[in-house]
């Protein structure tokens, strides 16, 4: 479901699931426009030489992956704020699913708090986060 | 460590200053590779195109910490990093960042104690408009 405006939202309602493309060419693709060309982002073989279970996702896409969530379910909506707590790796070519939720309404501004998820294949929590966004 | 000396003698005062220069592709790269759709992100061509809300948790300075600041990266961990959005970044803006440590503080935890480096970036456009505030928390165990 799309949410156009303040008045359609109800607390406590979710935002669709949304499984993220955070395959090697999409992460290296990022890499490129962002900087984070590292090879813990994109060499799997370095990264596990070093003791990592594989490439890992970039915290700062995590986090625009929170955002393009937001804006996926509500195209209207004005983020303000997003902030992420990179709590564990996330994998480069795994099938993580990104969750929302409505935890707070504000009537005179129109704005609302999410609170933000990202978990892995086993449903570990990898990134969590808030976002101050706000509606017309 | 005595984190309100630290905070005393660190906090608020910029250290570090760097320009950037704004570019169509890079934005939409950016955009396109976390999944957005929405054409104001996506389509260099419409109107309203703009850099989504964290693009700028990106941008570094030339440091991360003041220089003679008793801690270096090496003994710290990333907290995480919270964009306060203020007005929309375009390609083409000449984007210039501050940075200077907005807070220390410590907390205690099961595995012991944590002192917690909140590492400041406020970018203004060209014309003198916050755009963008990143907060960048550096973790540092002590116990």
């Amino acid at each position: 479901m799309t949410i156009l405006q303040y008045q359609d939202l109800e607390f406590g309602d979710e935002l669709p699931e949304v499984t993220p493309d955070v395959s090697m060419p999409t992460i290296r693709r990022f890499g490129e426009a962002s900087g984070m060309t590292y090879w813990r982002f994109t060499d799997h073989e370095k990264a596990r030489a070093a003791g990592l279970p594989g490439a890992i996702v970039p915290g700062i896409m995590s986090q625009g992956i929170l955002v393009a969530l937001i804006h996926r379910w509500a195209p209207s909506a004005t983020v303000h704020k997003i902030d992420t707590i990179f709590r564990a790796p996330l994998d480069v070519d795994s099938q993580p699913v990104c969750r929302g939720v409505v935890t707070d309404m504000n009537d005179e501004t129109k704005t609302i708090e999410i609170d933000l998820t990202i978990c892995n294949e086993t449903g570990e929590t990898r990134v969590l986060g808030t976002a101050v966004v706000e509606l017309p | 460590m005595d984190t309100g000396e630290l905070k005393r003698q660190w906090v608020g005062k910029t250290f570090d200053t760097v320009s950037f220069e704004i570019e169509a592709e890079t934005m939409l790269q950016f955009a396109l590779a976390c999944g957005e759709e929405l054409p104001r992100y996506t389509d260099p061509e419409d109107p309203d195109f703009q850099a989504v809300p964290n693009y700028t948790s990106c941008f570094h300075g030339t440091r991360t910490l003041p220089e003679g600041f008793p801690m270096n990266m090496e003994e710290s961990f990333d907290g995480g990093k919270c964009v306060e959005w203020k007005a929309p970044i375009r390609a083409g803006d000449t984007i210039t960042a501050q940075s200077h440590l907005h807070d220390v503080y410590e907390k205690t935890g099961r595995s012991g104690g944590m002192v917690f480096i909140v590492h400041r970036m406020q970018f203004t456009n060209q014309n003198q408009k916050l755009v963008a505030v990143v907060d960048w928390k550096m973790i540092r165990k002590t116990g």
